[in-house]
C-alpha cells in the first residue's frame, strides 16, 4: 500500500535533494526498509544495529511509533510517514 | 576568537556557525566548540569582573566574536544563603538558592533567549519564533520585542493564564496549539524547515543551550571564584541541568575553578519524569511519556538532552528525582515561608527534591548545596491557591479581636 514519507532537511543529501518520497509498507519497519531500498544512505544515518538511532523521532499520522508499537506500528493505506530530529526543543 | 564551529556531540561531525541543530551524519545534537587554550585565567577573572552586570560579562564564554549589543541584559541574579531552609530541613550544610526569577521576564529563559536572539541578528533573521512550556514564550516575546524583531510564540492551549498574559502583553504572535508540548515541539521542528525563521529552541539551539552555562559561572563567581559540593536543579529537556555542567567544567579545564564538578541532582514531576524514570532504570535512552503534572513548565514528555542529563548524574555520583504533585505545592511553601522568594512549580519540584534528599541523609554536614529556581511564583499561582486561608473582617477593632483573640493576648 502506497505510503508517503516525510524526509528533513537534515537527510535531504541522501535522497537527492527529495523532500517526500512514496513507498508501500504494512508497517513502519517496512516502510523505512522500502526507504533504504530506494537511498541506501539514508539506512546507515537514521539506524544502528537494526534499531533507530536515539535521536531519531518518527511519527506515523503525527504520532510518535514510541506511544505505539515501534517499528512494528501498522500503517494504514495513504497515511503519512514523518522522520524529525529528536534534538528540538527545551 | 574562542568560538570554533558547530560540532555533533555523537560523532565529532564539524559545521559552519550557522542556523543548523541535528547532525546530517546521525541526527546527533549540535553543540558549540570552543578554544579556550589562548585564555590566561588570570585576565579572563579581570575582564569578568570589569564587565557588564549581566550574562555578557562572560562574553569570552559564549558563541560571538565580541560583546554583542543586548536592550534587555539578563543575569547576575541573586544568590542567597538560605539558612532557614537548611534549618527546616535539618540540615547541617550550606544551603544556597541561585534566585533566577530575577530576570527581566522572571525566568532563567531570559539568558538562552538573550543569546539567541543576539545570533539570530547576527545571522540576519528578521523572525524569531519558538515552542513553549510559557516561561520561554515570555521571553521570546520580550526578548524580540526590545530587539525590534517579530516572533511566533507557539505553545500548548491549556497553559496557565498568567503565562498566556505575560507573552501577549509584547505584542507578540502568540500560537496556542490545541496539543502537548511535544507536539508543539514536533509542529515548530517542521516549521522551521520552511519558514525562514529563527527557533531559539530548534534551528539556534546550539547557541540558544549556551546561555544556560552563565548560571554556572555566576554561582561560581558568586560563590568567591569556587565551586558549590552540589547542585540540585530541575531537568524538562535536560538542556539547563546538561549546560550547567558544562560551564563548571569549561573554568575547570582554564584553570580559573579549582576541584572536581559538583555532584548533579536533578529534579523532575513525577506526572513527567521521563529522566528520572531511565536513571532508575539504567537506560541510556529516555522513554517518552504523556505529562500530567501542574509543573507545566517541566512538561516535556520527550527531553532532546535527556540522555546526556542521565550520564551527568551518574557521572558526577547525582541522582535524577521526582516529586507528587503535593510535594510540589508543599515545597513553594517551605521556600517561600524560609527564604521570602516565592518560586513555580518548577521550583517546587527543585525543592521538593532537595526535600528528598535531606530526609534520605544524602547531604552530607558542611556540603555546599546550590539549588536552582528558574522561575517565579506569579506565573503558576494556582499552584498556591487554598493552600491558605484569608482572615476577613469588618472595618472595626472589636471584628479585629474577635477573630484573633487568642492569637492577640494583651
Amino acid at each position: 500500500m502506497p505510503v508517503t514519507v516525510k524526509i528533513p532537511t537534515q537527510l535531504r543529501a541522501a535522497t537527492d535533494g527529495e523532500a517526500e518520497l512514496e513507498v508501500s509498507g504494512a508497517t513502519v519497519g517496512e516502510v523505512l526498509d522500502a526507504v533504504f531500498e530506494a537511498h541506501d544512505g539514508l539506512r546507515e544515518r537514521i539506524t544502528q544495529d537494526g534499531d533507530l538511532r536515539r535521536f531519531v523521532n518518527v511519527y506515523v499520522a503525527g504520532e510518535d511509533i514510541r506511544f505505539q508499537d515501534g517499528l512494528a506500528t501498522a500503517i494504514d493505506d495513504g497515511a503519512e510517514v514523518t522522520i524529525l530530529p529528536a534534538v528540538a526543543g527545551g | 576568537m574562542s568560538v570554533q564551529n558547530l560540532k555533533c556531540k555523537e560523532c565529532g561531525t564539524t559545521y559552519d556557525l550557522g542556523a543548523h541543530f541535528a547532525c546530517e551524519s546521525c541526527f546527533g545534537p549540535l553543540e558549540v566548540a570552543y578554544d579556550h587554550s589562548a585564555l590566561d585565567p588570570a585576565e579572563v577573572k579581570r575582564k569578568i569582573q570589569a564587565g557588564s552586570q549581566g550574562i555578557w560579562r562572560y562574553a569570552d564564554f559564549l558563541p560571538f566574536d565580541g560583546r554583542p549589543g543586548d536592550p534587555l541584559e539578563p543575569g547576575f541574579t541573586p544568590l542567597l544563603k538560605a539558612d532557614r531552609l537548611a534549618e527546616r530541613l535539618g540540615l547541617e550544610a550550606e544551603v544556597w538558592i541561585k534566585n533566577d526569577a530575577a530576570n527581566p521576564t522572571h525566568s532563567f529563559k531570559d539568558r538562552v533567549v538573550a543569546v539567541a536572539v543576539a545570533k539570530a541578528r547576527e545571522l540576519g533573521f528578521e523572525t524569531v519564533a519558538c515552542a513553549s512550556t510559557g516561561n520561554l514564550a515570555n521571553a521570546v516575546a520580550a526578548h524580540a520585542a526590545a530587539a525590534g524583531l517579530d516572533s511566533y510564540v507557539f505553545v500548548p492551549s491549556n497553559l496557565e493564564e498568567q503565562k498566556l498574559l505575560a507573552t501577549g502583553v509584547y505584542g507578540t504572535n502568540l500560537v496556542g496549539v490545541r496539543g502537548n508540548y511535544d507536539d508543539v515541539n514536533r509542529l515548530c521542528t517542521q516549521l522551521a524547515e520552511t519558514r525562514p525563521w529563527a527557533f531559539v529552541n530548534v534551528n539556534l539551539r546550539p547557541f540558544y543551550a549556551e546561555g544556560s552555562k552563565t548560571l554556572a559561572y555566576e554561582t561560581a563567581e558568586q560563590l568567591g571564584w569556587q565551586l558549590p559540593d552540589r547542585v540540585v536543579c530541575p531537568i524538562a529537556s535536560g538542556s539547563l541541568f546538561t549546560k550547567v555542567g558544562r560551564g563548571f567544567q569549561e573554568w575547570l579545564d582554564i584553570g580559573l575553578l579549582e576541584g572536581e564538578l559538583p555532584v548533579f541532582n536533578g529534579a523532575q514531576a513525577q506526572g513527567c519524569s521521563p529522566v528520572a524514570t531511565a536513571f532508575a532504570e539504567g537506560w541510556d535512552v529516555c522513554k517518552p511519556q504523556r505529562p500530567e503534572t501542574i509543573a507545566k513548565s517541566l512538561a516535556i514528555g520527550d527531553p532532546a538532552d535527556g540522555p546526556y542529563a542521565v550520564e551527568q548524574a551518574r557521572r558526577t555520583g547525582g541522582a535524577i528525582d521526582a516529586v507528587s504533585d503535593g510535594e510540589i505545592r508543599d515545597a513553594i511553601r517551605l521556600l517561600a515561608e524560609t527564604t521570602g522568594i516565592f518560586t513555580e512549580t518548577a521550583g517546587g519540584v527543585t525543592v521538593g527534591v532537595l526535600r528528598k534528599l535531606a530526609e534520605r541523609g544524602e547531604i552530607g554536614a558542611g556540603e555546599r548545596v546550590v539549588v536552582y529556581i528558574t522561575g517565579e511564583g506569579l506565573k503558576t499561582l494556582d499552584a498556591t491557591r487554598d493552600s491558605f486561608q484569608m482572615h476577613e473582617i469588618d472595618p472595626a477593632l472589636e471584628s479585629f479581636e474577635a477573630e484573633f483573640t487568642q492569637e492577640v493576648a494583651v
